[in-house]
């Protein structure tokens, strides 16, 4: 059902556009154009945080982190076996992915372990990655109290994503 | 976010000469390759959405969205600037059919409008950031994707605790919002 959405949308935009008297090939080629110096632009920014990313995590400190943050976790019902799973999540998306399948063929996809690791991923973002990116193209420097309210929401996601996944 | 950063990578590279110090620089050049091939797909896939995102606004559909969800729009991000308006609407309707890629350039547009200047996060900057960081959305395709190819036997089950729990993120992180500014006001 899901996959017929856009496709619709898709042939609904382009009749609207259409009758609206717009050149509709005109006006994607003129919105394309500003893909290259979007690219340009975010480029550094997404080098920058991927290098921390890659040290963080070849330095072992992500794991420190994971062994000194699991018994909060634990509290809070976040299993171990998921733990690295909700503190790599907001600095990178392929890496959370490389590390969902992983568990997938550790613990078998259909054991709550799974189920649950499946539900934080899907129900969360690369909070730091969105950050540095949609700042990219402004002055904006001083964030307020934006980062600690997404960690904040990131791990109660995770919270109720494991205490979800219990019932249904 | 510099200040996270930079304790980052000092903290890493510190703990890197005692653990292995050969490999602090090949871990970084090796992370800016594959930053220099994500941008190349990147190009690919915001051509595609940029071009979308033009006929969009060129038809007036964009004005019309931004119009609908104004209500909305006006009650989280207390914003009267129609442009950032009109970006911020399609940001979340991207976000809620699942295309995150498609959302991105239009966030990066949000922020452009919403940006004064003055080097602060305003109110509406700081609630949209905090909303694209909890990814609202219906059909967590990825993942989704991921556990039919891992052998799943009901790959969809997990559709419904997605939801709830995105819903329920959401709700916490813009009631933090409201409350951390209204706390912030309190001390000026």
């Amino acid at each position: 059902m899901s996959k017929y959405i856009l496709p619709i949308l898709f042939v609904a935009l382009f009749i609207y556009t259409w009758y609206k008297k717009v050149n509709v090939y005109k006006t994607f080629i003129d919105g394309a154009k500003g893909a290259f110096s979007l690219c340009l632009d975010i480029l550094p920014y997404i080098i920058t945080i991927l290098v921390a990313v890659a040290l963080f995590r070849a330095s072992g400190l992500a794991d420190l982190l994971i062994k000194l943050l699991s018994p909060i976790f634990n509290l809070l019902g976040i299993p171990n076996e998921v733990c690295e799973l909700v503190l790599l999540r907001p600095f990178t998306g392929s890496g959370s992915f490389a590390l969902l399948s992983n568990i997938y063929t550790t613990y078998g996809v259909d054991t709550y372990i799974s189920r649950c690791a499946s539900c934080i991923l899907g129900s969360s973002e690369t909070l730091f990655y969105v950050t540095t990116v949609y700042l990219s193209k402004t002055s904006i420097k001083k964030l307020g109290f934006a980062i600690p309210i997404g960690i904040l929401a990131s791990i109660f996601g995770a919270v109720i994503s494991c205490l979800v996944c219990k019932f249904i | 976010m510099s200040k996270v950063w930079f304790f980052m990578i000092l903290a890493s590279i510190t703990l890197l000469i005692f653990k292995g110090p050969e490999i602090v620089i090949s871990q970084m050049l090796s992370a800016s390759a594959d930053g220099v091939a994500l941008c190349i797909d990147l190009l690919g896939i915001y051509c595609v959405w940029l071009g979308m995102l033009e006929i969009l606004d060129k038809s007036g559909l964009s004005e019309k969205l931004a119009r609908l969800l104004s209500p909305l729009i006006k009650w989280l991000f207390k914003s009267d600037n129609l442009e950032a308006n009109k970006y911020i609407s399609i940001n979340m309707a991207s976000n809620i059919l699942g295309l995150g890629n498609a959302a991105t350039p239009s966030g990066i547009k949000a922020m452009q409008k919403l940006d004064d200047g003055s080097g602060k996060a305003s109110f509406a900057a700081i609630m949209l950031l905090v909303i694209n960081s909890c990814s609202i959305q219906i059909l967590p395709t990825t993942v989704i994707g991921l556990r039919e190819s891992a052998g799943s036997q009901s790959s969809t089950d997990i559709i419904l605790p997605t939801i709830i729990s995105c819903l329920l993120t959401c709700v916490f992180a813009v009631t933090l919002v409201f409350l951390f500014s209204k706390i912030k006001r309190r001390k000026k």
